[in-house]
């Protein structure tokens, strides 16, 4: 199990990456999303991974699970979850308005940034 | 029961919801409320400075949950300091972006100023690392909404910048949580800081890794070179009030390396050791050059005044990358004032852009309120550029000084001073070209446009006023100031009475102290 968890990290990670360093928003976005995937499953590998254990204390029950990791990772997914929806709408935003989606930005659109764009 | 210290989180996050759902259409009570809330921050921030100002710590045990399990925060000098430099900063910004009009361009700024205060107290106040993540991710959001305020193309395009460099930066944090968490089990900070001795030498990978992930991602915040790339199409894009808040921002991260690094990842701990010195340093020292470099190959004011902030970043993070008690008290002081100079500088930008047709530097008719706008953007580039008699210069005095017995003094020193020479070459081309050629401009042809513009308002001039008003305070109550940033730097190379108040005050599940 610790193989396959880890290389789920791993193959999440370098598919965010690579994602990541393309140039338009939306593979950009998808690889942000597969990162915060890789890292919520990080997360919760970090209590150590064990199956079938409770996180709250029973009655005669020997193993736990690290219940801290689960709120963790809850947290870090709400957070994630709302910052890819922030995300989407300001690339939506800005493709709209200048009809183009590449992240970088180019010499005339740095040129036109310093006029006032309200 | 110490409840101020949540005080400066509760007020502004009740007050945000408040404007919005309540005062949505009357700009003119949001305002009411928003500066009532920011004055009413600072005397809290006042009085937990007061309380913290004689050395000691208090704690607030979120729920009454002991430490380790329970969140706390706590306000010791560091974090009460910082905390009111951003109430302060908060109300002057506050006041320009009302006398500007730039808080009725669009929805809610009010509301998410609110809301950008309330991450930054947060992450001031914690004592909690997933919970610093959290905070930070407060603040984030609410930046988010304030840096594409009233919208705009470019505006929009350097914020899904910002955004994708940030939740990058989020990402990283969340994997150097998870990486502490699985060593050390516990992310409490001062915990952390006793368990982190307790690692066994030849088992360090995990909390190597950490560490580094974790600088890299304060490094992130602190806009230190080569992670500087966000800043400054962010900045420069940024409506001038909001650059002007986010001069705080850069600090937090700042903040959050002298924290950690003071109290958990400590220069001697064998685990970390040579971080700061063999990493930190030549990275602080070259993000301090290429921002003075910027400003002298800016062709546009606002990102002459971003690369202004990396290179006060910069000097910044030398000192703290020193790593000595001296240093971190001259970083300190260098923090509040560049702190200061940045927001001053920005908000002149804006001044200078109401009347020109961009602001690229080349020579064009004078603007309206030209001798009071020069004045100000003169005083802020001395106080930037470290000339005497303004605080710049006690600052980098400080720097130096502490750099002096170091053994990487040659590189400092040169660095420190040649930079300081190109930066003050660079502010004086953009001055002269921006005032003083500007006389030497033909009168515009078309004099109906000429009328349309009007100078900036008073209240605009109050609040640039008042934060340059605060670096002549700051220079001229130097020695108190320095004498207060070295009890700082004591009481951080001192983390015993911290991580004793965090973990032995009693709480909730607090009793048994040997079964963790």
């Amino acid at each position: 199990m610790e193989l396959l968890v880890a290389s789920a990290i791993g193959i999440l990670t370098a598919g965010g990456i690579y994602l990541m360093l393309r140039l338009r928003t939306f593979p950009v976005i998808l690889g942000i999303s597969l990162l915060t995937y890789a890292v919520n499953v990080f997360l919760f590998a970090s209590g150590r991974l064990s199956v079938g254990a409770p996180p709250i204390l029973r009655d005669g029950i020997e193993t736990y699970t690290d219940p801290l990791p689960q709120a963790l990772v809850l947290t870090a997914i709400v957070i994630s979850f709302g910052m890819t929806a922030v995300v989407v709408m300001i690339a939506l935003g800005a493709y709209l308005g200048s009809n183009d989606d590449h992240v970088d930005d180019t010499a005339d659109i740095q040129a036109a940034g310093s006029e006032d764009a309200t | 029961m110490t409840h101020w210290i949540i005080a400066p989180v509760i007020l502004p996050a009740l007050l945000a919801p408040f404007i919005v759902l309540a005062a949505r259409y009357h700009i003119g009570i949001q305002r009411v409320f928003s500066v009532a809330g920011v004055l009413a921050l600072i005397a809290i921030a006042l009085g937990l400075a007061w309380q913290a100002s004689d050395g000691t710590i208090t704690l607030y045990q979120l729920g009454d949950w002991a430490a380790p399990f329970g969140i706390v925060l706590v306000a010791d000098r560091l974090s009460t300091l910082m905390v009111l430099l951003t109430a302060v900063l908060a109300l002057f910004v506050l006041l320009y972006a009302i006398g500007s009009e730039w808080d009725n361009r669009g929805r809610h700024f009010h509301a998410l100023f609110q809301f950008q205060l309330m991450g930054i107290m947060g992450a001031f106040l914690t004592g909690d690392l997933f919970n610093l993540f959290v905070f930070f991710e407060v603040l984030l959001i609410a930046s988010y909404g304030l840096m594409i305020h009233s919208g705009g193309n470019a505006r929009l395009r350097a914020g899904v910048q910002y955004v994708l460099f940030n939740l990058l930066g989020s990402t990283l944090f969340l994997f150097a949580l998870g990486a502490i968490y699985a060593e050390a089990g516990t992310l409490n900070m001062a915990d952390l800081a006793q368990r982190v001795r307790l690692i066994d030498g030849t088992e360090t990978v995990g909390v190597r890794l950490a560490a580094v992930l974790l600088l890299l991602v304060f490094a992130i915040k602190a806009a230190v070179l080569p992670l500087h790339f966000w800043l400054p199409s962010s900045y420069a894009e940024a409506p001038a009030p909001v650059a002007a808040l986010f001069a705080i921002m850069t600090k937090v991260g700042a903040y959050a390396i002298i924290r950690v690094y003071t109290m958990v990842f400590s220069p001697d701990l064998d685990v970390t050791a040579g971080l700061h010195t063999t990493w930190l340093l030549p990275a602080a020292l070259a993000s301090l050059a290429i921002g003075m470099i910027g400003i002298l190959a800016a062709r546009h004011l606002d990102r002459l005044v971003a690369f202004a902030v990396i290179g006060s970043m910069g000097m910044v993070m030398v000192a703290i990358s020193l790593f000595t008690p001296t240093s971190i008290s001259a970083a300190r002081y260098y923090t509040v004032h560049s702190t200061l100079a940045a927001a001053a500088l920005f908000l002149i930008v804006d001044l200078v852009k109401t009347g020109r047709a961009d602001l690229s530097l080349i020579a064009q008719p004078v603007i309206p309120g030209a001798a009071l706008t020069s004045a100000l953007f003169f005083a802020a580039a001395i106080a930037m550029a470290g000339l005497p008699p303004l605080s710049g210069f006690v600052g980098k005095l400080l720097v130096l000084d502490a750099a002096f017995t170091t053994t990487s003094a040659a590189w400092v020193w040169a660095i420190i001073l040649i930079s300081s020479l190109i930066a003050v070459v660079g502010f004086s081309r953009a001055g002269s070209v921006l005032f003083w050629k500007a006389k030497a401009m033909p009168v515009v042809e078309d004099p109906e446009q000429e009328e349309d513009v009007l100078p900036p308002a008073t209240l605009s001039y109050v609040a640039v006023g008042g934060l340059l008003a605060l670096l002549v305070a700051h220079t001229v109550f130097a020695g108190p100031a320095t004498r207060y940033m070295t009890a700082i730097s004591n009481q951080l190379f001192n983390p015993e009475p911290y991580i004793a108040t965090v973990l032995d005050t009693p709480g909730k599940l607090s009793t048994p102290k040997e079964g963790y």
